[in-house]
Formats: C-alpha cells, structure tokens, sequence
C-alpha cells in the first residue's frame, strides 16, 4: 500500500542526548578490524588536531538509524518494517564525532515515493552537540519491498 | 584535521592502495553487538532463507565501514572524511565456513574540487559482485 505523501515534511522530536565513550568507539573499530590509533588513543587523536578520540566515518549510524525508529514504527505512517531493506546511506559531516560528545538527532521524512510497488522512504537525520552545533547528517534510504502477488 | 595526502600531489585517475577485507560470521556477530544491529538476516540462516535470502548476508553498514578503510589508510586521518555515500546494490554473502566472504575495494580520485577536497570514487566487490553503487568519498587532504 502506498504511503501517505503529506509526510513528507514530517519532523520529529529531538532525541535524548547520546553520550559517546571512548570503549564504544573502540569496540566498533575492533568490530570493522581497523587498528588506526586516531579511534582508540587520545594522544594519536590530538596529533592529528582533535581534542579526543574519533570515531570511525561510519559510527553515527547506530545512533542516527535508533532515531529513525521514530519514523519507521510510526502507526500514522504504517510503513511493513518486515519489507524494509536499506537501499543508500549518506553521511556529511561538519565534524568527526569524537569521544565525549552528546549527540541528539533530528528525523525528517525527505520524500516517499512509489516505485514498481515498493515504497521508497528518505529519512534525513540532523546531529548536533550540546553546545547546538551541527555536526553530521545521515540520510538513510529505506526500501520496503512490495509484498508477493500485491 | 591533518591528512598525509597532499592535494598538489594528486591527479584526477590517481589510484589509492586496494585492499580486501574478510568478513566471517564471527565478524557479523562482533559488529551486531558493537553497531546495535541485531537483524537476523545477519546471523541466522534459517531465518535469511525465510526472507528470501542465498545465506546469511553481511550488514550493508558493515561494508560500508570496510569500503572508506581505502580512504581513511591513505590520508592518515579519518576526521578528513567530509562527506561519504554508497547504495546497497548487493549483499555480501557470507557462508558458514572458516572463510566464510572477501570485500575486495579499490578507489581512485574521480574529482578535485575546492578547500583542498576531492572526490574519492570506490568499487567494492564480493563474490565478483558489485556489492555498491554510487560509492564516493569526499575528503580533505593536506
């Protein structure tokens, strides 16, 4: 079933602050096997001009994608999670996260669009820091697979 | 933010070292529990096949981390990473054997563009399968 196009537009509320620890960054880089010493050493990091540990370019999905929980279990929208497939992510980043930060997210629905039967939903999810300053946004392309025989 | 890389020293067509990364089912297990992904597609074949799916299949995310690796071991600094997207064109299949799948990524600079940036654009392949599309980097260099 199609979704509803007036979300498109459709805000939600700012998450609760997530606060980065340096043991997390450190167990998502052992995770993707990447030794560099910038993600898990504070005096490699400050050698290369950041004020601690960062993490790996990739490492605010877990955060921003938690945040688009908001938009894909919304009844109103009534998206078939069960469908869902992750068709593009993009990621612009004003800054790397680094260790200590406390990042909210705002989710935002791009567009909705029907193609061959599936639904195509971009979410945009805008991070920023305590202090307010932007700091990356996610987009995450969700595809959800027109059921069989539909 | 200081890359080893220098813009003056690259060229449109200029080649980053490739490299290929392994990806068992211990590899999908650690990366569930440090990304917070728990989709069973990802460790649970019984349920991949249910869905429709050849085996059980690589996080898309997790190819994504592996693909920038190209970019991030060639300027030194990942903090250098502006902006990075890709398209999840295929899955990466990963059996359960002690080999389990190989990511194999190479990149090159397709653009040079202002602020000492360019643009980095990566093939990721699996399987002799494309396992991305569109998948470029920008990212600044010294």
């Amino acid at each position: 079933m199609a979704l509803d196009q007036s979300f498109v537009g459709r805000s939600y509320p700012p998450t609760d602050p997530y606060e980065v620890g340096r043991e997390k960054i450190r167990e998502f880089a052992e995770a993707v096997g990447d030794p560099n010493p910038v993600y898990t050493d504070p005096e490699a990091a400050k050698a290369l001009g950041h004020p601690d540990v960062i993490a790996p370019p990739t490492f605010v999905f877990a955060i921003t994608f938690k945040a688009a929980g908001q938009v894909v279990r919304d009844p109103q929208l009534g998206l078939d999670y069960s469908r869902v497939v992750h068709g593009d992510q993009k990621f612009v980043h004003r800054r790397p996260v680094r260790a200590g930060d406390r990042l909210t997210v705002t989710s935002t629905i791009d567009s909705i669009k029907s193609l061959a039967g599936n639904d195509v939903l971009d979410i945009r999810g805008e991070v920023h820091d305590e202090a307010g300053e932007h700091v990356v946004t996610a987009w995450t392309k969700l595809v959800s697979r027109a059921a069989e025989g539909a | 933010m200081t890359a080893k890389i220098s813009y003056d020293d690259v060229e449109v067509g200029t080649e980053l070292p490739a490299q290929s990364f392994g990806v068992t089912r211990a590899t999908l297990v650690q990366y569930a529990g440090a990304s917070g992904d728990f989709n069973p597609i990802h460790w649970n074949e019984k349920f991949a096949k249910e869905v429709g799916l050849p085996d059980v299949i690589a996080h898309g995310m997790f190819t994504m981390a592996e693909a920038v690796r190209v970019v991030t071991d060639w300027t030194g600094d990942p903090g250098a990473v502006v902006e990075y997207g890709v398209r999840f064109t295929k899955p990466v299949v990963v059996p359960n054997d002690d080999q389990g799948a190989t990511i194999e990524v190479s990149g090159k600079v397709a653009v040079k563009l202002d602020d000492n940036t360019v643009r980095v654009d990566l093939v990721a392949m699996s399987a002799g399968q494309k396992v991305l599309g569109m998948s470029r980097a920008v990212v600044r260099l010294a």
